[in-house]
C-alpha cells in the first residue's frame, strides 16, 4: 500500500510540476521520448502486468501529499541534471507502472493519457473527478468513438508529464526495492487475472463530459461492487470464476477505497472465533448431559419411544440427586456429625434381644437390625431442640426438608410440565415438510465416525418407520361403527378386569383378617393376600394388552391407554388394600386406645412402604427376556412412576431411602440401557414418542398427589411417636414450627403469622387463586384458539399457492408458451410483472413483442450501461419498467376487456386471467 | 502430482471419498461429482477449495441450498424426481425399508414439496421446503 501511493503521489507531483515549471523541461521533449522508448525496451518484461489499480483513488488521496510536497519537489527538479537524470529514468521508468497497477502492453498509452489528464482537474474536485474518471473505464464500451477522440488531442501533451513524472520518481528509490518486490507478485497474478484487465484500460475520458447522474451511477456501482465482494461467497459460482471476480471487484474498489476490509477482515477473524468458541461451549454442554449417548444410541435402534423411558429415567434421577442432597445436607449429615453417637439413648441401640442377629446379612437386607436403628430412619433422631456447637436446629430442619421435598418434586414436575407443553406447542409435528425434512436434513454431515454412522442409518431407519406407521394411521378410515363398537366393547371389558381385581383384594383381605384370628394356618393362607396381588400384576397388564388390540389405536396412543390402565389396575388394588388395611388398623386402634399403637402404625407404615417399594423394583430390572422380547415401555414407566411414589411416602419416615433411590436409578441406567441393546428387539411398529413426555409426567404428579396426601396427614393430624423420631414430646409435629417462631424470632412475626393463619385471609387468598387460574386458562384458550386459526389459515394459503400453480401449469398453457417466448417474462420476480404481461399478450398480442423487448433490454443491461445513458438509469429499477403498462398499446381498450384500462384494477389479473385463458384452448 | 508445475491436475475421485471427512456419508460421491468441474467427480484444487467452502459453516443457506439440490439430484437432470428420492432414501435407510415403504415415502415428499404439480421437485421446490427446515444448516456442513 505504501508503495502504491508513493507512486501515486509520484504521478500527482509529476503532473504538479509538469504544469508549473514546465519551461525547463520544454528542450528535453525529444530525449524523453527517447527515453521512454528505451524504457519501453528495458521494461517490456514488466509493463504487460502494468494495471488500473493505482490510477484515481491513488491520484486523489496522492493530490493531498503532492500539494504538501509540491514545493519541495519543483526545487530538487531545477537542480537536477537532465542528463544524469536520463539514466535514472531509464531504470525507473517502469516503476510508477507497476505500482499503478497492472495494465496490459496495449494499455500503456492509456495510462500516460490519464497521468496527463489527472493534474488538470486536480485544482478542482478531485475527487469527483476521480471517481468520474472511473466511471468512465467502466463505460468504455459506449464510448469508444470519444475516446479514441480524445487521446488524439492528448498525444501532444503526453510526453510532458512522462518526462517530470520520471524525475520526481527518483526520490522513491528508496522504495525501489519493495516495488520491484511487487512487480514479481503481479507477474503472477496476471494469469488469473487477464480477463478483468481487458475491461480495464484507460480512464482516459476528460471530465466535461460527466453528469451528475453518471456521478450517483457510479457511486452505485461501487457500492455494487463492495457488495459483490463482501457476498463473494454467496455466490454459487466456480471457484475460477469467483477469483476471476473477486480480484475485478477488489482492484475496481482499491482505486476509490484503498485497501478493501482491513477492519472487516479482523471483525471476521473475531467472528470467526466467537463461532468456534459457541461451538466448543455447545460440545462441552452436550457432553455435560449425562447418558446422552447411551440414550442417543438406544433411540437410534429402537425408537423415541423407548427412549423416552431412558430420559424419564434421567430426568427422574437428576430430580432424585436433588432431594438426596437436601435430604443428606440438612438432616442425615448433621446428625451423623453433630447428634448424639450411637448407643447414646435407647432409641439409638439395637435392643437387646435382638443385637444376636443383627449384623445378620439377612436382617442387613431387610432393613432391619443395625440398619433399622441408624440414620436412616426417622426412629433414630431424638428430640434435642439444638444439636452441636452451631447450635442446629435439627428437627426444625427435619420437618422443613420433609415439606422442602415434597414442594421441590411438585414444582419440578409441575415446571417441566409446562415446559413441555410450550414445547409442544411451538412449531414442529404438524409440519408441511416432514418427509421432505427427514429425506433431506436427516444425514449429519459431521458424521466421520463409523459408528456413529451406523446409529445415525438406524436412527434415520427408525424415524422413517415412525413417519411410516404416523402416515398409515391418518390414511386409514374403515368402518367407523365397527371402531367404536370394538373400543367400547374393549373399555367395557377392561372396566370388568378393573373391578374384578378390586373386589378380589377387597375379598382376600378381609379373608385374611379371619385367617388372623385362627392358628394351624397352611402356607397359602398365610400368603394369600401377597400371592393374588401378584398374581393379578402378573395377569392382567397381558390381559390388557391383548384386550387393547380391538381398538387399533395407533401405538402411541395404545401405549397411553396401556399406561392408564395399569395404572389404574394398581392403583386400585393399593387403594383396596389400604382401606381394607385401614379397616383392619382401626379394628386395633378401637381395641387398644394407647399412643403406642400409632407409633407402631408409624413405622409399620414406612416399613409397608420401603417393602413396597423393594417388591416394586425387580419388574424393572428384568426386561432380559430369553425370548428377545420388545422393550416393555409401559410396564417400566410404571415401575418407575411407583417406585418414586413410594419413595415420596416413605421419603419422610426414612430419609435414607432416597439416597437408596438414586442408586437403584444409577444402577437401572447402566444395566436397563445395556439390555435393552443386549436382549430386546425393536417393536414391530416402531413409533414416535409423543414430543412432550407430560403423560409420564402427569402419572408422576398423580402419584405425587396421592403419596402426599397420607404423609400430610400424619403429620398434620396424628400425634408424633412419644419415644422416637425428632418430634417425640410434642402433641403435633408442626409445634416444632411454632416453637420456633416464639422462641428464636422477633414477637411481631409470631403475629404476622398468626394474621396470615387467620382464616379470613387464607379464604381470599384461596378464591383469589382460583380466579386467577380461571382467568389464565380463559386466556391460554383463546390463545390457542388463535393459533389454530392461524395455522388454518397457512394450509389454506399453500393449498391456494399450489393450485395457483397448477393452474398455472396446466391450464395456461398458451400463456406459458408467451412467456417463453418474452425475455422479460421470465426475468420479472415481481407478482405484477405476470398480470401485466397475460393481460397484454392476449389484448394486443401482435404489439407485445415490441413493448417486451424494449423492457427485456432494459433488464438484461441492469448491470452494464447502455447506449443511451437515460435507459441505464431506468433500468436500475427493474419495478419502474416492468410496471409501466408494457409497450406501446392502443390508447383505448379492445372491446373484450374494458377494465384493462383502469389501472388500479391491474391488480385483479390472475383469476380473471385464468377464467379467459380457458375457453381460449 | 506436482502442483507447483502442474495446477491443473485434479484428485482422483476415490482418493477424496476416502477421506475421513467422507469416508462414512452416504451421498460422498454425489457430493464429489457435484463439486467436481467436469462432472466426473475428480477435482482440482479449485473444486475441492469449492466444496469445503460451501459445505463450510459460513456459507449462506442459499449456497448451500444450492449445492443440497445438485447433490440430492443424482441423474442430474435439475429435477429430484422419483427415481432421485429413491436412491436418497436407500442411501440413508441401506435399504433397509421395504419397496411398499420407499414408494410411499417418495410419494409424500413429492406431494408436501412439489408446488406446481409437475411430479418431481424444481429448485425453486427444493428451495421453499429445504429454506423452512430447521435441521438443514446444522447437518449440511462439514468441518475440517
Amino acid at each position: 500500500m505504501a508503495a502504491e501511493v508513493e507512486a501515486a503521489t509520484a504521478v500527482c507531483e509529476a503532473g504538479e510540476v509538469g504544469t508549473a515549471t514546465s519551461v525547463p523541461e520544454a528542450g528535453e521533449v525529444g530525449t524523453a521520448t527517447a527515453a521512454l522508448e528505451a524504457a519501453d525496451m528495458v521494461t517490456a518484461r514488466t509493463e504487460p502486468e502494468v494495471g488500473e489499480v493505482g490510477t484515481a483513488m491513488a491520484l486523489s488521496e496522492a493530490g493531498k501529499v503532492g500539494k504538501a510536497r509540491k514545493v519541495g519537489i519543483e526545487i530538487e527538479q531545477v537542480e537536477r541534471d537532465s542528463d544524469g537524470a536520463r539514466n535514472n529514468r531509464n531504470n525507473n521508468r517502469s516503476q510508477p507502472q507497476t505500482r499503478n497497477g497492472r495494465r496490459t502492453a496495449v494499455e500503456d498509452d492509456s495510462e500516460e493519457e490519464e497521468e496527463d489528464e489527472a493534474p488538470k482537474p486536480r485544482r478542482g474536485n478531485r475527487k469527483k473527478l476521480a471517481k468520474a474518471q472511473d466511471s468512465d473505464e467502466e463505460s468504455e464500451d459506449e464510448q469508444p468513438n470519444r475516446k479514441t477522440n480524445k487521446k488524439g488531442e492528448n498525444q501532444k501533451h503526453k510526453e510532458e508529464p512522462n518526462n517530470k513524472e520520471k524525475q520526481t520518481d527518483k526520490k522513491g528509490k528508496g522504495k525501489d526495492k519493495d516495488k520491484d518486490d511487487s512487480k514479481d507478485k503481479k507477474k503472477k497474478k496476471k494469469k488469473d487475472s487477464s480477463s478483468s484487465s481487458s475491461s480495464s484500460s484507460s480512464s482516459s475520458d476528460d471530465d466535461d463530459s460527466m453528469s451528475e447522474g453518471e456521478m450517483a451511477k457510479l457511486m452505485e456501482e461501487v457500492e455494487e461492487k463492495k457488495k459483490l465482494v463482501s457476498n463473494m461467497r454467496n455466490k454459487p459460482w466456480r471457484m475460477k470464476r469467483r477469483l476471476a471476480a473477486l480480484k475485478e471487484a477488489q482492484s475496481f474498489v482499491e482505486k476509490f477505497e484503498g485497501a478493501l476490509g482491513k477492519g472487516k477482515g479482523r471483525r471476521l477473524f473475531a467472528y470467526k472465533k466467537w463461532i468456534k468458541f459457541q461451538r466448543d461451549f455447545d460440545n462441552f454442554k452436550t457432553s455435560c448431559i449425562p447418558w446422552e449417548r447411551k440414550i442417543k444410541e438406544v433411540e437410534s435402534h429402537f425408537g423415541s419411544s423407548v427412549a423416552s423411558y431412558f430420559i424419564f429415567l434421567r430426568w427422574m434421577y437428576g430430580m432424585n440427586l436433588v432431594l438426596f442432597g437436601i435430604t443428606f445436607g440438612l438432616v442425615v449429615i448433621p446428625e451423623v456429625l453433630m447428634g448424639l453417637p450411637y448407643g447414646s439413648i435407647p432409641r439409638k441401640t439395637v435392643p437387646r434381644a435382638e443385637q444376636a442377629k443383627a449384623m445378620d446379612f439377612s436382617t442387613l437386607w431387610d432393613f432391619d437390625g443395625y440398619c433399622k436403628y441408624s440414620v436412616l430412619f426417622y426412629g433414630y433422631y431424638n428430640d434435642q431442640r439444638t444439636i452441636g456447637l452451631l447450635k442446629f436446629r435439627l428437627p426444625l430442619a427435619y420437618l422443613m426438608v420433609g415439606i422442602g421435598t415434597f414442594g421441590y418434586s411438585l414444582m419440578v414436575v409441575i415446571r417441566t410440565m409446562a415446559s413441555n407443553a410450550n414445547e409442544s406447542g411451538g412449531d414442529g409435528e404438524d409440519s408441511d415438510f416432514l418427509f421432505c425434512w427427514k429425506m433431506f436434513t436427516s444425514w449429519d454431515y459431521l458424521i466421520g465416525n463409523s459408528e456413529t454412522a451406523d446409529n445415525k442409518f438406524a436412527s434415520i431407519t427408525t424415524s422413517f418407520k415412525e413417519g411410516i406407521v404416523d402416515e398409515e394411521e391418518n390414511q386409514k378410515d374403515e368402518n367407523i361403527h365397527l371402531r367404536r363398537f370394538l373400543r367400547v366393547l374393549a373399555n367395557f371389558l377392561i372396566v370388568c378386569s378393573l373391578g374384578g381385581s378390586g373386589y378380589l383384594i377387597y375379598f382376600v383381605v378381609k379373608r385374611s383378617q379371619d385367617f388372623a384370628t385362627r392358628d394351624n394356618l397352611g402356607w397359602y393362607e398365610k400368603n394369600e393376600v401377597e400371592i393374588v396381588m401378584s398374581l393379578l400384576g402378573l395377569v392382567c397388564p397381558p390381559l390388557f394388552e391383548s384386550i387393547a388390540e380391538l381398538e387399533e389405536y395407533h401405538p402411541r396412543i395404545a401405549l397411553k391407554w396401556q399406561l392408564g390402565r395399569i395404572f389404574a389396575l394398581f392403583l386400585g388394588n393399593l387403594y383396596t388394600f389400604l382401606f381394607a388395611l385401614f379397616d383392619e388398623v382401626n379394628q386395633k386402634l378401637a381395641v387398644e386406645e394407647s399412643i403406642k399403637n400409632a407409633t407402631t402404625w408409624a413405622t409399620h407404615m414406612h416399613y409397608a412402604n420401603f417393602t413396597g417399594n423393594t417388591s416394586a423394583t425387580p419388574p424393572p430390572i428384568d426386561p432380559a427376556d430369553p425370548s428377545y422380547g420388545e422393550f416393555d415401555i409401559s410396564g417400566n414407566v410404571l415401575g418407575l412412576v411407583f417406585n418414586q411414589g413410594m419413595i415420596w411416602m416413605g421419603a419422610f419416615y426414612a430419609p435414607g431411602l432416597v439416597g437408596i433411590n438414586v442408586l437403584r436409578l444409577l444402577t437401572s441406567m447402566y444395566y436397563q440401557s445395556w439390555a435393552v441393546m443386549s436382549s430386546n428387539v425393536p417393536h414391530e411398529r416402531i413409533f414416535k414418542a409423543s414430543r412432550s413426555s407430560n403423560f409420564y409426567m402427569g402419572l408422576l404428579l398423580l402419584i405425587l398427589f396421592l403419596s402426599l396426601l397420607p404423609v400430610v396427614y400424619t403429620i398434620m393430624t396424628l400425634p408424633p411417636s412419644f419415644d422416637c423420631g425428632p418430634f417425640s414430646g410434642k402433641s403435633k409435629m408442626f409445634d416444632i414450627i411454632m416453637e420456633t417462631i416464639e422462641l428464636d424470632f422477633p414477637a411481631f412475626i409470631g403475629n404476622i403469622f398468626s394474621y396470615v393463619a387467620n382464616p379470613g385471609l387464607i379464604i381470599p387468598a384461596v378464591l383469589l387463586m382460583v380466579l386467577a387460574i380461571y382467568y389464565l386458562n380463559a386466556v391460554s384458550k383463546a390463545y390457542e384458539n388463535s393459533n389454530l386459526e392461524l395455522k388454518k389459515k397457512m394450509q389454506m394459503q399453500r393449498d391456494e399457492e399450489k393450485n395457483r400453480r397448477n393452474n398455472q401449469d396446466s391450464t395456461n398453457s398458451i400463456m406459458k408458451d408467451l412467456e417463453d417466448l418474452l425475455p422479460i417474462m421470465s426475468g420479472g420476480g415481481n407478482s405484477t410483472a405476470p398480470e401485466n404481461k397475460a393481460s397484454t399478450n392476449k389484448n394486443d398480442l401482435p404489439k407485445t413483442p415490441k413493448g417486451a423487448d424494449k423492457q427485456g433490454g432494459a433488464s438484461r443491461n441492469g448491470g452494464r450501461v447502455n447506449p443511451e445513458k437515460e435507459v441505464s438509469l431506468a433500468a436500475q429499477n427493474p419495478r419502474i419498467a416492468v410496471t409501466r403498462p408494457p409497450g406501446p398499446r392502443p390508447p383505448g381498450p379492445l372491446p373484450g376487456n374494458p377494465q384493462l384500462t383502469v389501472p388500479g384494477q391491474r391488480g385483479r389479473g390472475p383469476p380473471q386471467r385464468v377464467g379467459r385463458g380457458q375457453p381460449r384452448h | 502430482m506436482d502442483y507447483t508445475n502442474d495446477p491443473d491436475c485434479k484428485v482422483p475421485i476415490q482418493l477424496i471419498i476416502n477421506m475421513p471427512e467422507l469416508m462414512e456419508n452416504p451421498f460422498k460421491e454425489r457430493i464429489v461429482e457435484s463439486f467436481s468441474e467436469a462432472g466426473d467427480g475428480n477435482l482440482s484444487f479449485n473444486d475441492f477449495v469449492d466444496m469445503f467452502s460451501v459445505l463450510s459453516e459460513m456459507a449462506p443457506r442459499e449456497l448451500k441450498a444450492i449445492y443440497a439440490f445438485k447433490i440430492y439430484d443424482f441423474n442430474t437432470d435439475n429435477f429430484i424426481c422419483k427415481s432421485d428420492l429413491e436412491q436418497t432414501l436407500n442411501k440413508l435407510t441401506r435399504e433397509e425399508l421395504t419397496p411398499e415403504e420407499v414408494n410411499l415415502v417418495c410419494e409424500k415428499v413429492i406431494e408436501e414439496a412439489d408446488l406446481d404439480g409437475d411430479g418431481k421437485l424444481a429448485f425453486a421446490d427444493f428451495e421453499n421446503m429445504i429454506s423452512r427446515a430447521p435441521d438443514f444448516l446444522s447437518t449440511f456442513h462439514i468441518r475440517i
